[in-house]
């Protein structure tokens, strides 16, 4: 391709404080309609904000995670524009001084691993929201506001354009997710609404040096729909441009259904927000002891994880699944303390675990499994208890009901049965009524021996220690 | 025998205090002032039912015997707040403003809600959109303004003091043209929570009285740290002692700038009559130049209107108010608005949003504000040199009704006097200081920032030297 792409990012995370930014309304998802309001997020008449702390807290813990500087003085400003679902018809916001700023982000590429800058990150109020009759705008006769997220802290983090393609921009998108889940200020649930991305986007002739003209993407609500999107409106602007036409610069909607982007509106009908500086608010001021604080909780993030976890002999594979998922990483890291075979723990969190999860549609967290139970199973293992398919067989049941494996396995019988002579007369009556299959054996085909074996084990119920049938059986075949 | 409605509130608080007076009579003599005169002065915009008021006084409760009205620009629980604009004419405060939590924490009786200039913008309340007050020394003049209802009640006393708010000069002008007394305290010691913000770095509510004492005394009651006004100094409240008046060795600064051509010749000779009285009890009066302070007009008229049109971007008929009729949310609003607000307001919201737009506001509000940070350092200068300045409070006398309305740019500059303390964020009291044909003349005193105690020793000091502030307004000659 002669075209290069240049994709800057603007996304919008949704802070789990447990109240909102600027009242003491709680932060809360599927409320009934303006339940969760009062007249600060309502914008009555008369009414004030005052800066929730921890939202500041929020956001300097993530501008530090992001390598961006801290601004010791930062205000807020309003940004106008009329809208129903903005109480006041201006957001507080922040404009020439955010809170972060100078930072950025590491991705993987093929080309190796890139810093994607971050231009800022700064904190602002979230909007109500509009429910039509109808579910749409156009044609529907009467629309209802719902205030319960107006005024929740919403944290917009920008990025310069330095990405370079739509996979780039997802694990940018993914990244930033991940750490914000690390980080525990955002629960990066985009489907949900609570991460919301925006992009910006331009293409230029290779070798050029300036940016080409770009326009800006909205609604792009879902990690899937970020590639889909990026792509169609990256072909559109070459196509553009190669044809010897220009891009125009204005704001596309990406219309989800018919997988496009449309035009929503240009240049001259951009808003002139007229910011100002918040009158009601006074000025943040963000001591270095109070940053320095911040600092040191600062979780360990996906980065650190996966380095960490290759040094414990994981595959890069595993060690990237593992540290992009905080809980399993955690129950991991609980789980490595206790037993130290941390390869033995990954294959079982990311095999057998992983599925079962799946099948639940849960996190780790949320089901009755523990360290400990892990722990417990692993060395019935190792000790020659149960044998590994048992032990895969009382998986479920361990996740669903947090048993102790022990317990378990003498419960239902399930030790493993080391007994010689047992296994002998096992052997001895499968050979007999096999007669036919061990001929075939002898005759050379090897197959069969796995069929006597497995004969033996469904007779034993799996029980019998497999490495014991195994060279009980290959002698009595002689 | 004197006329209860004519004491002031600490008179009539010994007059309880030694059961010389029963409250009800108090309350009833306030009553029926209004029913003599209310419908020619028109003070109220709502006024509470006479048997509502008087079952709200409590035996052991001499506050709930003083009757108080309240600028129809604070939110009162349950009553109308209509900032005496169509837009919220059926407007019913759902919560209580912090001075008014305060107020009925102390039993006081609030009486009604009194006119003021559409959103407190303009200085004669010809701008209310209902009707506009009259001045109790003569019918035909204004009362001033904004807060010109609370200072005609507290004159002819249909209330015994009240409360009012100062953007630019909305306590003292009134109070100065009604010829009693009014307090601007220093921005951030009296919550603006529950007050209809006009400019919020400029508003703050403050007492208007019979004299300096009971000002001192409601300004006890209103002042102090509010958590849910983050612009609220964190400081302990102004606690009463009644003034001494010792004012000897005094170090007054007569501001050069502020008795320039504008000032009437009669209310030059007031203030020459004002110099002699301070200089013959002891105090040194010296002129003072305050460079800056004739660019106070324009800088203000830039900030107070840029805050107000944003401030004001809330009344758009979706949550409360008047809602106008329109095909689209857009269409709704516009003709909310248009239909809602008077020509001042619509005036002001236009010139702020003209100087916070795109290009204009470097050349505009930025300005604005060096000249505000100018004006601030002028007053440090001279305060630095003397105690206290002073001013008249309004360099004209009251006017005519209908006779500056016409031209807005006249009745801008008519608060020169004023405006300079709100920018500068200092407190400043107007007392009475003569009568000229029987029209109230007013002397402005200013302090340096928390100086509200000195304002009161120094304008008691005048009070006591003077009788000024004993006169009452007749009217039809009863």
């Amino acid at each position: 391709m002669d075209y290069e792409v240049n994709i800057g990012m603007e996304i919008h995370a949704e802070l789990l404080t447990r109240s909102k930014v600027f009242c003491s309304c709680p932060v809360q998802f599927g409320a009934p309609p303006n339940t969760l309001v009062c007249p600060v997020c309502l914008g009555l008449p008369g009414a004030l904000p005052v800066l929730n702390k921890r939202a500041v807290e929020f956001a300097i813990t993530t501008a530090l995670a992001l390598n961006c500087s801290i601004n010791r003085h930062s205000i807020f400003h309003r940004k106008n524009y009329y809208y129903p679902d903005l109480p006041k018809n201006y957001q507080i916001s922040q404009y020439d001084s955010p809170i972060g700023i100078q930072g950025y982000l590491e991705i993987e590429t093929e080309g190796g691993r890139k810093r994607i800058r971050i231009r800022r990150v700064h904190l602002e109020e979230d909007t109500g929201k509009l429910i039509h009759s109808g579910g749409r705008i156009t044609g529907s006769d009467i629309s209802f506001v719902d205030f319960n997220r107006s005024s929740v802290p919403l944290l917009e983090i920008v990025s310069e354009p330095d990405i370079s393609s739509p996979e780039e921009a997802k694990e940018y998108l993914s990244n930033m997710r991940d750490i914000l889940v690390f980080l525990g200020v955002c629960d990066g649930k985009m489907e949900e609404g609570s991460m919301r991305c925006e992009a910006n986007i331009s293409v230029r002739r290779k070798g050029s040096e300036k940016l080409g003209t770009k326009t800006e993407l909205k609604n792009i609500n879902s990690f899937r729909s970020v590639e889909r999107a990026l792509i169609y409106e990256i072909n559109r602007q070459i196509d553009v441009v190669s044809r010897g036409g220009e891009v125009i610069q204005e704001t596309r909607h990406w219309d989800e259904k018919n997988e496009r982007t449309v035009s929503m509106r240009g240049k001259e009908e951009a808003h002139d927000y007229r910011y100002f500086p918040e009158p009601d608010l006074v000025p943040l001021e963000i001591e270095d002891g109070w940053i320095e604080s911040l600092k040191s909780q600062i979780p360990e993030l996906p980065d650190e994880k996966y380095e960490r976890y290759k040094k414990l002999g994981l595959t890069p594979y595993e060690a990237k699944l593992l540290a992009h998922d905080l809980e399993l990483s955690v129950f991991f890291d609980r789980t490595v303390d206790l037993y130290n075979n941390p390869k033995n723990i990954a294959n079982w969190l990311l095999v057998d675990v992983t599925k079962e999860l799946k099948d639940r549609n849960k996190v780790i967290t949320e089901t009755s499994f523990t360290p400990e139970i892990m722990v417990e199973l692993l060395d019935l293992i190792d000790q020659g208890v149960i044998s590994g398919r048992i032990a895969k067989d009382i998986l479920p049941e361990l996740i669903d009901r947090g048993v102790s494996p022990k317990k378990l396995v003498e419960e239902k019988g399930l030790i493993q049965i080391t007994d010689i002579s047992f296994i002998l007369s096992a052997i001895d009556q499968v050979l007999r009524e096999n007669a036919g299959v061990v001929e075939e054996y002898k005759k050379g085909k090897e197959k069969s021996f796995m069929f006597l074996v497995g004969q033996v084990m469904k007779l034993t119920r799996g029980r019998a220690n497999p490495k014991l049938v195994n060279e009980l059986l290959k002698k009595a075949l002689g | 025998m004197t006329n209860l409605a004519d004491l002031t509130a600490h008179e009539l608080l010994g007059l309880i205090s030694r059961k010389e007076v029963s409250p009800v009579d108090i309350v009833n003599s306030c009553i029926n002032r209004i029913e003599m005169y209310e419908s020619q002065v028109k003070a109220f915009l709502n006024i509470r039912d006479a048997e509502t008021i008087i079952n709200s006084i409590r035996e052991d409760e001499p506050y709930s015997a003083i009757p108080i009205a309240i600028k129809d620009n604070m939110l009162v629980k349950g009553q109308p707040a209509t900032c005496a604009s169509k837009i919220l004419s059926n407007f019913i405060a759902p919560y209580n403003a912090t001075v008014i939590k305060k107020l009925i924490q102390n039993s006081f009786n609030i009486i009604g809600k009194t006119n003021l200039d559409e959103f407190a913008m303009g200085s004669s309340t010809e701008n209310s959109a209902f009707y506009p007050t009259r001045n109790p020394w003569d019918l035909e003049r204004v009362p001033g303004g904004s807060s010109g209802g609370s200072a005609a009640s507290v004159a002819i006393g249909f209330s015994i003091w009240s409360l009012g708010s100062d953007t630019g000069g909305s306590i003292r002008q009134p109070a100065s043209f009604c010829g009693v007394v009014g307090l601007k305290p220093t921005y951030g010691t009296v919550s603006r929570y529950g007050l209809v913000a006009f400019a919020s770095s400029l508003d703050q509510i403050g007492p208007i009285t019979k004299d300096v004492t009971d000002c001192a005394l409601l300004y006890s009651f209103i002042s102090g740290y509010d958590p849910n006004d983050s612009t609220s100094l964190n400081m302990p409240p102004y606690k009463f002692s009644p003034p001494k008046g010792d004012i000897k060795g005094l170090k007054i600064g007569l501001v050069k700038e502020l008795m320039g051509e504008g000032v009437d010749p009669s209310v030059r000779a007031c203030m020459d009559n004002s110099i002699k009285i301070f200089e013959d009890s002891g105090a040194i009066v010296e002129e003072v130049s305050l460079p800056h302070i004739e660019y106070s007009v324009p800088t203000y008229y830039i900030l107070a209107t840029a805050e107000a049109s944003s401030n004001l971007a809330r009344f758009d008929g979706v949550r409360y108010g008047l809602r106008a009729n329109g095909k689209t949310a857009e269409e709704m609003m516009f003709n909310t608005r248009g239909e809602g607000f008077g020509p001042e307001v619509k005036r002001r919201i236009m010139l702020g949003t003209y100087v916070l737009s795109a290009g204009y506001y470097e050349a505009f509000y930025l300005k604005a504000l060096k000249f505000r940070n100018l004006i601030a350092d002028d007053f440090k200068k001279a305060f630095e040199r003397f105690d206290v300045l002073i001013s008249p409070t309004s360099p004209i006398l009251p006017f005519k009704l209908g006779e500056k309305i016409s031209n807005p740019l006249e009745m801008y500059l008519s608060d020169i006097c004023t405006i300079p303390v709100n920018l500068a964020g200092i407190p400043a009291i107007s007392i009475p200081c003569g009568f000229i044909n029987n029209l109230p003349v007013g002397l402005q005193i200013m302090g340096p920032t928390f100086s509200e105690s000195k304002l009161f020793e120094v304008s008691y000091g005048f009070e006591q030297a003077t009788s000024f502030h004993k006169k009452r307004p007749q009217i039809g000659g009863s």
